[in-house]
């Protein structure tokens, strides 16, 4: 049985009108633009739904439109894209919520899918994107200290310097050097 | 003479009798013998047996997902060898048809049959080398040596198809680097004869091993419930009897017409995914005489000359072709995909490999996200050590089969 | 009596000194050098990709326990031979100083893989661009990864090197820098002129410097 999409479309834009800003499709590849004040509660929907049933969330991770060629037709700077796959009807969704740049949250769905607690910290590791009632969030791949953002567009490629800052060893002066050993 | 007194325990520390037991806060890794890599864990033990385990994770972090803005959608190919470096040809196979799919482009058949056989092998090349390191880091040397000669093998006829051992960098946006030499068909024939010994050698070894299995069966634990909902996938997945597999879900490049099994096993311990590891090697092997048989023959590479460069002697002689390489190879142009997005997974030996590939319309991509399986496996490791002794965690970690190129990116 | 001359003999190395029992030293250190050299332990300090061409170094094919680093025990303790095979980042940076600074010595290192020499493919802002920058290095191999015949030339080079009597001559200085450090910014602020250029090391000169050569030309 696959998940009917049109059907799907109808039924999610007419519960959660205010929050479904579109519903594109590329390469036969369906994609849900929402707004990121209720996600928790549409994503629920997606999960629990007889007719979706999307229990598995494949992954978790960020976008950041700010040199994008389409970027004025969406409104915010970020968008947070969540990759939903269903085991029992194999189908898959592709969701994006909308995140402005301040303040940089959403809602955490760690409730829904124990796998986006370590897809969200990396997301807040590389984009800043703050995750609202996420139990842990803190840095997974950048150390505890880092500073910055990697990935958002504005972030040069090749850092600001940590690579080259770590203590160096010194010669020992010629007259210092024993003998052997 | 003198001798020298006894301590007296009681003198020493007189509240030792009443003390209570406290835990006690460790660190194994990153630097460690039983971690495969660059891997630390934080763990909180109660005399052996772990009470807490928070995996701290980045030590090999490269930043491949911001060089793929910077990088073109052929050069992006190399970067990706170096993901899961145990089975790069996985890795490039994988991103290639992300980038066809984006492109909206279909690679010809021989081009598709040519990637299912080196998929498969790279497969058995990293089953093979996970296999054996889960010996060793349960004290069996000798299963990492038997298996590593298997893998020598395998880097020969990986060096004789795509010119390096490891980092093969093999696919192309619309085909291959170049084709298979000559005597291919009968050097992979030759190989599958005598592999299949390796895996009956294993089976004597382990798989009816007292010590061996003591050490793994009910050791790390997964219920189909949770490993749905912490997005396993792969050889993990499949040990809790949930049949995904991605070649099954959603055939690619010619899958939907060979015959193979998808072993399953539903215990969900360490001993289920060995067993399962061991059955997928068997399945590679009938999948690759199976696209053996049908290899066509045709071009690699599909004939768009938007794609895929021209020969060397056309450019050097027709003003066409040299102006279509020019178009390829030149900063500012480029194989330009159409503005859009896509999300596109293949089955790695560890799980599902994703690329969410974003195009802005030029020949640099916006967006490369790989969707790591050991990132999310790794995720379930204070889930499976809660609770078992530390020389479990070690046990536990062998069978997850992290690669921490493919964690970390 | 005759006096015993005392002049270097030949084959010793710049540690050298002159005076006392010159001769019967020699011998002994000659000696010392003999078994250090032929049994060198490895501190595998594999990370990445090249850890694996150094696991199928150390595996049947290309043996390496022939030149008797037959002991791959992981623990820094009790090895003398680094192999930093893989690429390092500024998380694992602190991580390979402490270990090296775990080493006793005498020890050497061996840089493996592009990577680790010099950042290899990966200019970005979190790789370390040469772990010969912050630990002395002694024998480089280049490739990515090498083949394990580059491994086992390296290690037969570092044979060579300890025969002429050749040890590291750096330090770490534990006054001047703590070993609890962490990678801290150079460069603030947000996108510079040229953001994908931003970075210490490679950043272009200044356009208004003139090179010698433009000099010349004018």
């Amino acid at each position: 049985m696959a998940v009917d999409f049109a059907a799907l479309q109808a039924t999610v834009r007419e519960r959660f009108a205010e929050q479904v800003l579109d519903w594109t499709e590329f390469r036969r590849q369906a994609c849900l633009h929402l707004r990121r004040e209720r996600v928790v509660d549409v994503m629920r929907f997606l999960r629990d739904d007889a007719s979706t049933r999307f229990a598995m969330l494949s992954d978790v991770t960020a976008i950041d439109l700010l040199k994008h060629p389409e970027a004025d037709k969406w409104p915010e700077r970020f968008a947070v894209v969540y990759q939903l796959y269903s085991l029992e009807h194999n189908a898959r969704l592709q969701v994006k919520a909308y995140v402005p740049e301040v303040p940089c949250e959403t809602p955490s769905v760690t409730e829904l899918w124990s796998a986006a607690n370590w897809g969200e910290r990396e997301v807040y590791d590389m984009y800043g994107i703050r995750f609202t009632g996420h139990p842990d969030l803190r840095r997974i791949l950048m150390p505890d200290t880092y500073e910055g953002y990697p990935l958002r567009k504005d972030y040069p490629l090749k850092g600001r310097g940590e690579r080259d800052n770590f203590p160096k060893y010194t010669e020992i002066p010629e007259e210092g050097r024993g003998g052997r050993a | 003479m003198s001798t020298v007194p006894t301590p007296n325990i009681q003198r020493i520390a007189p509240n030792a009798s009443k003390a209570v037991a406290q835990n006690l806060a460790m660190n194994l890794g990153p630097s460690h013998p039983a971690c495969h890599g660059t891997l630390r864990f934080k763990i909180e033990v109660r005399g052996e047996e772990i009470v807490e385990c928070d995996p701290e994770i980045g030590f090999l972090h490269t930043g491949m997902e911001k060089l793929g803005e910077y990088r073109s959608y052929n050069q992006y190919v190399a970067v990706t060898d170096r993901m899961n470096y145990l089975s790069s040809l996985n890795n490039n196979i994988g991103y290639m048809i992300a980038c066809e799919e984006l492109m909206g482009i279909e690679v010809p058949p021989r081009a598709q049959c040519l990637r299912v056989i080196m998929a498969e092998l790279s497969r058995l090349a990293d089953h093979v080398v996970s296999v054996g390191l889960q010996g060793m880091d349960l004290g069996a040397f000798s299963a990492m040596l038997w298996t590593f000669v298997e893998r020598e093998k395998l880097y020969d006829i990986f060096e004789a198809v795509t010119g390096a051992r490891m980092t093969t960098s093999w696919t192309r946006v619309g085909g291959l680097f170049r084709d298979v030499p000559d005597n291919f068909t009968e050097m992979v024939s030759a190989f599958l004869d005598k592999f299949p010994k390796i895996i009956v050698d294993i089976e004597t070894m382990f798989s009816s091993n007292r010590i061996f299995k003591d050490r793994t069966v009910n050791i790390g634990t997964v219920t189909a419930e949770q490993a749905t909902r912490y997005g396993l996938t792969g050889p993990l997945l499949r040990a809790c009897g949930v049949p995904y597999d991605v070649r099954r879900a959603r055939p690619y490049s010619g899958y939907e017409e060979l015959e193979f099994d998808i072993p399953i096993r539903y215990e969900g311990d360490v001993y289920a995914r060995y067993l399962v590891r061991l059955e997928e090697m068997r399945q590679s092997v009938r999948i690759i005489r199976q696209a053996l048989d049908k290899l066509p023959s045709g071009p690699v590479n599909v004939d768009d000359h938007k794609v895929t460069l021209p020969s060397k002697d056309q450019v050097y002689q027709d003003m066409e072709s040299l102006i279509h390489h020019f178009k390829i190879v030149m900063p500012g142009h480029g194989i330009t995909p159409p503005v859009g997005e896509i999300y596109s997974c293949t089955e790695a030996p560890n799980g599902e490999l994703g690329f969410y590939l974003v195009s802005d319309g030029t020949g640099l991509p916006y967006r490369v996200r790989v969707r790591p399986p050991s990132f999310y496996n790794h995720q379930t490791m204070p889930l499976q050590v809660k609770g078992r002794l530390i020389s479990d965690a070690v046990s536990i970690l062998a069978s997850m089969n992290v690669i921490a190129g493919e964690l970390d990116r | 009596m005759e006096q015993i001359e005392d002049k270097a003999p030949e084959g010793a190395g710049p540690g050298y000194k002159h005076g006392g029992a010159g001769w019967m030293t020699t011998r002994v250190d000659a000696l010392l050098d003999w078994g250090r050299r032929n049994s060198l332990w490895p501190m595998p300090f594999g990370t990445a990709c090249c850890a694996i061409e150094m696991m199928a170094t150390l595996c049947s094919r290309y043996d390496l326990s022939r030149f008797g680093s037959e002991v791959i025990r992981f623990s820094p303790r009790q090895s003398d031979l680094m192999i930093v095979s893989g690429r390092i980042s500024i998380k694992m940076m602190p991580v390979l100083i402490e270990i090296y600074n775990q080493m006793p010595e005498p020890k050497w290192t061996i840089s493996m893989g592009a990577c680790a020499s010099s950042g290899g493919v990966f200019d970005t802002y979190t790789l370390v661009q040469g772990v010969d920058q912050f630990i002395p290095v002694d024998v480089y191999i280049p490739g990515c990864p090498p083949r394990p015949e580059s491994l086992v030339d390296a290690v037969m080079m570092i044979q060579e090197k300890i025969k002429r009597g050749e040890k590291q001559t750096k330090v770490y200085d534990r006054t001047t820098h703590p070993l609890d450090f962490q990678p801290v910014a150079l460069v603030s602020g947000a996108a510079q002129a040229d953001p994908e250029l931003t970075g210490t090391r490679h950043t272009l000169p200044p356009k208004d410097v003139e090179t010698e050569a433009e000099k010349k030309t004018e």
